[in-house]
C-alpha cells in the first residue's frame, strides 16, 4: 500500500471515530437544554434525574469529540499539507471562526454547565447548558460550510494555483450548505433520540422504572417519530442538489454506468469497477428516474461520461459508495418503522411507556447507536462519492497528500486504530454501566472528586 | 488606502504575534493541567481527586488553545504548517495519542466502574507524560532548525525530559494555590523538585539557541543590543532565586501568597517564550521560512482579524469569568 491510500485510511479512521461524538453531542446539548428549561418550568424533579444522568453522557462523549476533533487540526499539516496550501485562503477563515465561536464557547461553559450548578444562580447554568448547546450547533455549522465547499466550491478564483477568496457569502452559502447543515443536523438529533430511547428502554427493561427512564424514554421516542419524516424529505432534496451538481456520486449511489432513462432502483447489485458494469442486479423498473427526475423515463448520467478520453476514471469507485448509501436509506428505514410502531404503541389507550412489549423494548435497545451507523454511511456515501476530487473540480485529494514514508502513515495508523477500538468498547460499556448502575438505585450523582477530608496528620499551618 | 501602511507586512506580523499569544498561553494553562497528570504517581488516591478537581472546570478550555495555535498556523502560515508538522511526524502522533487518552482518561476515571479506576488513572499519566515529553522534543528539534540529525534529536530528548519536569513544576504550583494541608505541603515539595527542570530547559535552549545560528548569536551578543536584553536573563535568575527562597518557607500561615509560586512560575514562562521569539522572529520554520513568505494571502488574513477582535477579547472575558466562578480552593466536583 502507497502513502495516499494509507494517509486516506488513516484520515478516514480519525475522522469516522471524531464524528461518532459531534453527532451525539450537537443534539444532547439541546436535549438537556429541554430537560433544563421543563424543569425550570415544572419544578417536577423528574426532568432533572433525566438531566443528571444525560449531562454524564454528554461529558463524555464531549471530551471524546474535543481529543479527536485536535487530531485532525494537526493531520491536515502532517499528512496533508497540500491541502492549506492551495485552499488555505478559504478554509483557513472558515477554520478560524469555528474555533473562535465555537470551540472556546463549548469548551469554557462546559465547566460551568458541568460543574458550576452549586456555584451560579439557575439563570446562569440555563445559560451556560444553552451556549454550549448553541456552540455545538456554531462549530457544526462553519465545518459544514468548510466541507460543503469542498463538494460545491464557488466565490473564488485561482492565482498561481492558489485559490483566492472573491465573494464570502457566496463561499459560505455554496449550493449544497443548506442541504448538508440540515441533514447533519437532523441526523444528529436522530442519533441522539434513538441512543436516549435505547439506554432508556435498557433501564426500564432491568427494572430501572423510574419517572426520569419514562420522561427520557417518551421524549426520544416522540422526538425520533416527528424528525425522521422530516430527514428522508431533505436527504432527498440534499440528492437532488447532489445531482445537479456531482452527477458522477449520484450515478455511483444509483450503480448506474450507462447514461439513459427508465432507471431501475436497485435494491441489489454487485458492482464491479473493473468490468464496469453491474452483477446480480435486483431493482425497481424507473424508480431511480422517477426520484431523481421526477419523471418515469427521466434521463441520469452514467459513470462511463466520467470517463476521459485518456482513460482517466474521474469518478469514485462505484462499489463503497453503492452500499454505504443503501446502509444508510435502510437504516433510516428501520429507524421510521420503529419510531412510528413505539409512537403508536404508547398513543394506542394512552398506554404510554407501559403500552410498550417487551420484543419493542428489545428493538429499541438494538437500535440504541443506529444513528451512528446511518450516519457514518452517509458521511462515506458523500465523502468517497467526491473522490477523486479533494475540492471538486479543483485539486485532486492525489495533489494533497504529504511525502511521508508509508511504514512511518502505517505504524501510526495502527496505533490510532488500537486507541479509537479500545476507547470505542470503553465508552459504550461505561454508558451502559452508568445505566445498569443507575437501575439499581445507586446515585451516579457521586461526585468526580470527593470533598477533602481533614487530614489527621495534618499540622497547623503557620 | 491602506490606513497602516502595506497589509502583506503588518498582517503576517500581527498574526504571528497572535499565534505567539496562544502558544504561551496554550503552555502556561496546558502547562498546569499536563504537570497535575505528571505528578500523578506520587499522590495517592484521595489526593488524586482532588487534583484533578482543581482543573476539572478548565483543562478543555485550555487545551482549546492548543487547537488556536496550531489554527492560526494553519490558517495564516499555511506552508509553514505542512513545513513544520511533517518535519514533525512522528512526534506530533505520539503527543496526539497522549492528549486523547489524557483527555478521555479524565472523564472515564470518574464514569467506569470502581477497579477500573486504576488503569484510567494510570492512562491519565501516560497520555500527560506522552504529551509534555513530544511537546519537548518538538521544541528541542525546531530550536535546532527542524534537521533530524542525532545530535539534534538528542537535544529533543533532553529538552523533552526538561519540558516534562517543568510542566509538572508549574502544576505543583497550581496545586499549592488550588488546594491546602497535606496536599499543598505535598506540592511544595514537589515543586521544589521540579524547579531544576525548569531552570535547566530554560539554560539548555538559551545557551544552545545563539549557537545554531549566527543571526541569533548576533541578535543577541552585539552592542548596544546586548546591553538592552540583559535584564531578561537576569530577572529569570532573580525569579528563580525568589521562587526557591519563598518555596523553602511556604505554606506561609492563612494560606497567604499561595498564588505567588504560580504566577512567579508563570512569569518565567513568558521571559523565556520572550527570548524565543526574539531569537527566532522572523522566521516560523527556523532559518528557512519568515512569516512573510509564508503567510496567506492578506484579504484572508484580514478577513479572520476582523473576527478576532471582536472575538479575543469576548473569550478572555469568559476565560476570566470561568476561573472567577470555580474560584478558592478545589471542592469536590458535583454534576449538580
Amino acid at each position: 500500500m502507497d502513502t495516499l491510500i494509507l494517509s486516506r485510511m488513516q484520515f478516514a479512521a480519525n475522522i469516522s471515530f471524531h464524528i461518532l461524538f459531534p453527532t451525539i453531542t450537537i443534539a444532547l446539548g439541546w436535549a438537556l437544554l429541554f430537560f433544563r428549561v421543563r424543569f425550570n418550568m415544572t419544578g417536577q424533579e423528574k426532568w432533572m434525574e433525566a438531566y443528571r444522568f444525560w449531562v454524564k453522557v454528554f461529558a463524555l462523549s464531549f471530551a471524546m469529540g474535543v481529543v479527536s476533533g485536535i487530531t485532525m487540526s494537526f493531520q491536515f499539516g502532517t499528512n496533508w499539507p497540500g491541502f492549506m496550501e492551495t485552499v488555505g485562503n478559504i478554509a483557513g477563515p472558515l477554520l478560524a471562526y469555528e474555533i473562535m465561536t465555537a470551540f472556546f464557547l463549548e469548551a469554557v461553559f462546559l465547566g460551568i454547565m458541568l460543574f458550576g450548578a452549586s456555584r451560579v444562580p439557575a439563570w446562569l447554568h440555563t445559560t451556560a447548558t444553552f451556549l454550549v448547546a448553541f456552540g455545538t450547533m456554531m462549530s457544526a455549522f462553519w465545518i459544514i460550510v468548510l466541507n460543503s465547499w469542498m463538494h460545491t466550491p464557488q466565490g473564488f478564483e485561482m492565482i498561481d494555483g492558489v485559490a483566492h477568496a472573491t465573494d464570502w457569502s457566496e463561499i459560505i452559502f455554496n449550493p449544497s450548505m443548506p442541504y448538508r447543515f440540515g441533514h447533519m443536523v437532523l441526523a444528529s438529533f436522530l442519533t441522539c433520540s434513538f441512543l436516549i430511547a435505547g439506554v432508556s428502554a435498557f433501564r426500564w427493561l432491568i427494572g430501572g422504572k423510574t419517572q426520569g427512564v419514562r420522561v427520557a424514554l417518551k421524549t426520544a421516542i416522540y422526538a425520533a417519530a416527528l424528525l425522521i419524516p422530516v430527514q428522508i424529505l431533505v436527504g432527498d432534496m440534499h440528492g437532488l442538489n447532489t445531482k445537479e451538481y456531482q452527477p458522477a456520486k449520484v450515478a455511483a449511489m444509483e450503480g448506474h454506468w450507462e447514461t439513459g432513462g427508465n432507471v431501475p432502483l436497485l435494491l441489489f447489485a454487485i458492482p464491479d469497477d473493473e468490468a464496469r458494469t453491474n452483477h446480480y442486479e435486483i431493482g425497481i423498473p424507473n424508480l431511480a428516474s422517477f426520484i431523481l427526475t421526477h419523471e418515469w423515463d427521466g434521463e441520469i448520467k452514467g459513470l462511463n461520461d466520467f470517463v476521459s478520453e485518456e482513460g482517466e476514471i474521474l469518478h469514485p469507485r462505484v462499489a463503497p459508495v453503492f452500499w454505504s448509501f443503501r446502509v444508510m436509506v435502510g437504516t433510516g428505514m428501520a429507524m421510521l418503522v420503529i419510531s412510528w410502531a413505539a409512537s403508536a404503541m404508547m398513543l394506542r389507550r394512552k398506554r404510554g411507556v407501559e403500552g410498550l412489549p417487551k420484543p419493542m423494548l428489545y428493538a429499541l435497545v438494538g437500535m440504541s447507536f443506529s444513528g451512528w451507523l446511518a450516519t457514518l454511511a452517509g458521511w462515506y456515501t458523500t465523502e468517497i462519492g467526491r473522490q477523486p476530487w479533494l475540492v471538486q473540480g479543483v485539486m485532486t485529494t492525489k495533489q494533497a497528500v504529504a511525502d511521508v514514508p508509508a511504514p512511518m502513515v502505517l505504524s501510526t495508523f495502527i496505533a490510532y486504530m488500537v486507541v479509537y477500538l479500545l476507547l470505542l468498547s470503553a465508552y459504550i460499556y461505561v454508558i451502559f454501566y452508568l445505566a445498569r448502575k443507575m437501575s439499581r438505585g445507586e446515585d451516579i450523582g457521586t461526585p468526580v472528586a470527593p470533598t477533602p477530608r481533614q487530614q489527621p496528620n495534618a499540622m497547623p499551618a503557620e | 488606502m491602506y490606513y497602516f501602511g502595506d497589509p502583506a507586512v503588518w498582517l503576517p506580523f500581527v498574526f504571528a504575534a497572535l499565534m505567539g499569544l496562544s502558544i504561551l498561553i496554550y503552555v502556561i494553562l496546558d502547562g498546569f493541567d499536563l504537570g497535575v497528570g505528571l505528578l500523578f504517581p506520587f499522590a495517592d488516591d484521595e489526593e488524586k481527586d482532588r487534583m484533578i478537581a482543581s482543573i476539572g472546570p478548565f483543562w478543555d478550555a485550555n487545551e482549546t488553545w492548543l487547537v488556536l495555535a496550531v489554527g492560526l498556523l494553519l490558517v495564516a502560515f499555511p506552508s509553514a504548517h505542512g513545513a513544520i508538522l511533517t518535519a514533525l511526524y512522528l512526534p506530533v502522533a505520539i503527543m496526539l495519542i497522549g492528549l486523547i487518552l489524557r483527555g478521555v482518561a479524565f472523564e472515564f476515571r470518574a464514569k467506569a466502574p470502581a477497579p477500573q479506576k486504576e488503569l484510567w488513572n494510570n492512562l491519565f499519566f501516560a497520555g500527560s507524560l506522552m504529551t509534555a515529553l513530544a511537546q519537548g522534543f518538538m521544541l528541542g528539534m525546531y530550536v535546532m532548525g527542524l534537521d533530524w540529525t542525532w545530535a539534534h534529536a538528542g537535544f529533543g530528548l533532553l529538552t523533552a525530559v526538561f519540558l516534562a519536569v517543568g510542566y509538572s513544576f508549574i502544576g505543583a504550583t497550581w496545586v499549592i494555590h488550588k488546594t491546602d494541608e497535606f496536599l499543598q505541603r505535598k506540592a511544595v515539595d514537589w515543586a521544589k523538585g521540579g524547579i531544576w527542570g525548569l531552570v535547566l530547559g530554560i539554560g539548555a535552549i538559551s545557551l544552545a539557541t545563539p549557537f545554531v545560528s549566527d543571526r541569533i548569536f548576533d541578535k543577541w551578543f552585539s552592542f548596544p543590543a546586548a546591553l538592552y536584553l540583559a535584564p531578561l536573563p537576569l530577572m529569570s535568575g532573580g525569579l528563580v532565586v525568589w521562587l526557591w527562597v519563598m518555596l523553602q518557607k511556604m505554606p506561609y500561615a492563612q494560606d497567604r501568597m499561595s498564588w505567588k509560586p504560580f504566577v512567579a512560575a508563570t512569569a518565567l514562562w513568558v521571559m523565556a517564550f520572550g527570548g524565543m521569539a526574539y531569537s527566532f522572529y522572523p522566521y516560523v520554520v527556523p532559518e528557512k521560512l519568515t512569516i512573510y513568505e509564508a503567510a496567506s494571502a492578506p484579504e484572508s488574513l484580514f478577513i479572520i482579524l476582523i473576527g478576532t477582535c471582536f472575538v479575543l477579547p469576548t473569550i478572555m472575558g469568559y476565560t476570566v469569568l470561568s476561573y472567577y466562578i470555580f474560584k478558592g480552593k478545589a471542592r469536590e466536583l458535583r454534576y449538580d
